[in-house]
């Protein structure tokens, strides 16, 4: 599925090549209009979606997973409000005009939102807890949206270049972008897929995994900075990308089961693939202009988890 | 603190906390210093004694058009988006038991968001504040049905929130990304929620609204106690559980909905205002939520007008600016 929707991102589009085409722009480059829009065009976009994509599942398993709330998913905590703000100071006072070179300043902001949250609310000597770090969260998010829209309400040049970003998109990105969330996400990655066998202790509750000899402290001390980077690394390479996060490890959960070592894995590949192929639809759903990944994935992704959520047993923490 | 004081008075007898009538009495004085001053203080500065006497009818021309025409509509408007968003999150919170729940973060405020920044955007039509009353009772709607599995339950309708909030404010990007920017930006004002100009006609429905929904919910709020304590208990004791929510949410539905439709997307305000106020009286009480909203709004508006006039911030932007440190170092208070 994966390989698939690799190559239809790199297929369709408001040009359409086929996939015989796309082959052939990797072993016989001729220089064609085709086969320069595949190699400079799709292919950064493409590995643009699948980090993110990847990332974003990530996150999600691991914050829900450590947080053991199913509503626990990569905006929590302010990290994309901070990513905002960043990018609209970064637009607005430096007068940056690129989207590739918003990539840094979300960075940036979602970096220091997050160190700010633990800061302020939630780090006690046992390690960050649920609930207040989720208030506090929210709270930040909160502020940091209305200095957000402080700025945009006075400066319509600001607004007219964030409501592109805010949406969410992996589109116009070019190599530069995923080479700089490469490490960032990378890490996060490794943090995600060494966290499965702690992330089981944790799930039988706090007391239960102490009694076990987990430092659960620790644990969630680890798990939270993995999150920061994937969480930040996505929101800085495509926007803030809603619901992937949200939706992704649930789906995950049906599939595999409640085993944390297999939920992580699957849930980096069923997000690659669910960007991936929501960046797809979008292009083709209001040809030749085009629909951002975010709003793709929710139109999508809502009415699903909704679903979900109405079966008969709903899948506890 | 569980000092109770009961009133009879022939057959009523009403019984209350000490402390949340201490508390309540407070925000409602400051509820009304807060209209006063908001009366009083602009770019056109009006003596609180002759906002009194405007107010009795005995007040010359100019002032009786600025503060009838201009600054008492606003306030009103104000004052009461604030008392109907707190309660509107007082009940969703206590409905669903979750502390981190809101109109806002279910569905309802985006909802109206969705078809008001639609109308604006896309058509010429001036309806706004019907299509954001409309749409909010949509999403509203919407959610009670979808969230309904033989009765709704509170961790299923968040869930079933989450997802309608999504869609709706989904929508809002995507129509804000459609529209050329003169419009966008109006809309984004809109969106942000704003006090600017508006008059008798906003209070109006507000006033009635909040006027016949409010003693209603009051009457129901013992009911919400015994909710909070989970369905099987409260069937136990005899308490309709299943009616008594939709009573609630319904009513919690169209405050919300009467708020946006009059002032826009005033956000945070619904989520903020029970917790101060369940934190300042140590109880669950509907009447200080709309208390702690309305002097919220009231003081984001009058700081707003006067920061730097004639430039006037928006309501909604103030609002968490003011309220969200405030909220911090609660938390923060509880901890220690």
């Amino acid at each position: 599925m994966l390989a698939f929707s690799v190559l239809a991102s790199l297929a369709i589009g408001s040009k359409s090549v086929p996939f015989a085409e796309v082959i052939r722009a990797f072993t016989a480059y001729d220089g064609s209009d085709a086969h320069a829009i595949v190699r400079d065009l799709r292919v950064p976009r493409t590995e643009v979606g699948l980090l993110v994509g990847a990332a974003l599942g990530a996150a999600g398993a691991l914050m829900q997973g450590a947080t053991r709330n199913a509503l626990a998913e990569p905006g929590i905590l302010g990290i994309n409000a901070g990513a905002s703000f960043a990018v609209v100071l970064a637009i607005s006072v430096l007068n940056v005009g690129s989207t590739p070179a918003y990539t840094g300043f979300a960075l940036a902001g979602a970096a220091i939102v997050a160190i700010a949250v633990f800061a302020l609310g939630a780090t006690t000597r046992k390690g960050p807890a649920g609930v207040t770090l989720a208030l506090a969260g929210s709270v930040m998010a909160a502020l940091l949206i209305a200095l957000t829209s402080a700025v945009l309400v006075f400066d319509a040049r600001t607004l007219d270049e964030f409501r592109f970003w805010i949406v969410g998109s992996i589109g116009g990105r070019d190599g530069s972008v995923a080479l700089t969330v490469l490490p960032v996400i990378a890490a996060g990655l490794v943090i995600a897929f060494a966290a499965g066998h702690s992330l089981n202790t944790l799930a039988l509750g706090d007391e239960v995994a102490r009694s076990l000899g987990q430092h659960v402290g620790r644990t969630r001390a680890a798990v939270s900075l993995g999150f920061v980077l994937l969480a930040g690394g996505a929101v800085a390479a495509a926007g803030p990308v809603a619901f992937v996060g949200l939706a992704v490890p649930h789906v995950a959960r049906i599939l595999a089961g409640p085993d944390y070592r297999w939920i992580v894995p699957y849930s980096v590949l069923l997000g690659a693939v669910l960007l991936l192929a929501a960046d797809v639809v979008g292009r083709v759903l209001v040809r030749p202009a085009e629909m951002g990944v975010g709003i793709v994935t929710v139109l999508v992704g809502a009415p699903f988890f909704v679903w979900l959520v109405r079966r008969p047993k709903l899948v506890a923490l | 603190m569980s000092q109770r004081i009961t009133v009879r008075a022939g057959g009523v007898s009403l019984r209350f906390h000490a402390r949340s009538a201490a508390v309540t009495t407070a925000l409602f004085v400051a509820m009304l210093a807060g209209l006063v001053a908001s009366v009083a203080v602009g770019e056109f500065a009006i003596p609180p004694a002759d906002v009194v006497n405007t107010l009795v009818g005995a007040g010359d021309q100019a002032t009786n058009f600025v503060v009838l025409d201009l600054r008492l509509p606003r306030a009103l408007t104000g004052l009461l988006v604030g008392a109907a968003l707190g309660v509107a999150g007082a009940i969703f919170q206590d409905v669903t038991r979750n502390p981190l729940a809101s109109p806002d973060v279910v569905g309802i405020a985006s909802g109206g968001s969705l078809a008001a920044v639609a109308l604006i955007v896309f058509t010429e039509v001036e309806a706004v504040p019907l299509a954001a009353l409309a749409g909010s009772l949509t999403a509203g709607a919407l959610l009670y049905v979808l969230a309904w599995r033989g009765g709704v339950q509170g961790f299923r309708l968040v869930l079933v929130g989450i997802g309608v909030a999504a869609f709706a404010n989904a929508g809002i990007s995507y129509v804000l990304t459609r529209g050329r920017i003169f419009e966008v930006e109006t809309a984004y004002v809109w969106l942000v929620g704003s006090l600017n100009g508006r008059s008798w006609d906003q209070v109006w429905p507000l006033a009635v609204g909040v006027g016949v929904l409010v003693p209603v919910i009051l009457a129901l709020s013992r009911r919400v106690a015994v909710l909070g304590l989970g369905d099987d208990v409260a069937r136990s004791l005899g308490v309709g559980v299943e009616r008594s929510r939709l009573l609630l949410l319904g009513a919690a539905v169209l405050l919300t909905g009467l708020a946006v439709s009059a002032a826009g997307m005033v956000s945070f305000v619904a989520f903020v205002a029970p917790h101060i106020a369940r934190r300042l009286t140590r109880s669950t009480s509907m009447l200080a939520a709309a208390g702690c909203g309305a002097v919220l709004v009231l003081s984001a508006d009058l700081i707003g007008r006067t920061l730097s006039p004639p430039t006037e911030i928006p309501v909604g932007i103030l609002t968490s600016i003011i309220a969200a440190p405030y909220f911090l170092l609660l938390l923060r208070r509880a901890r220690a």
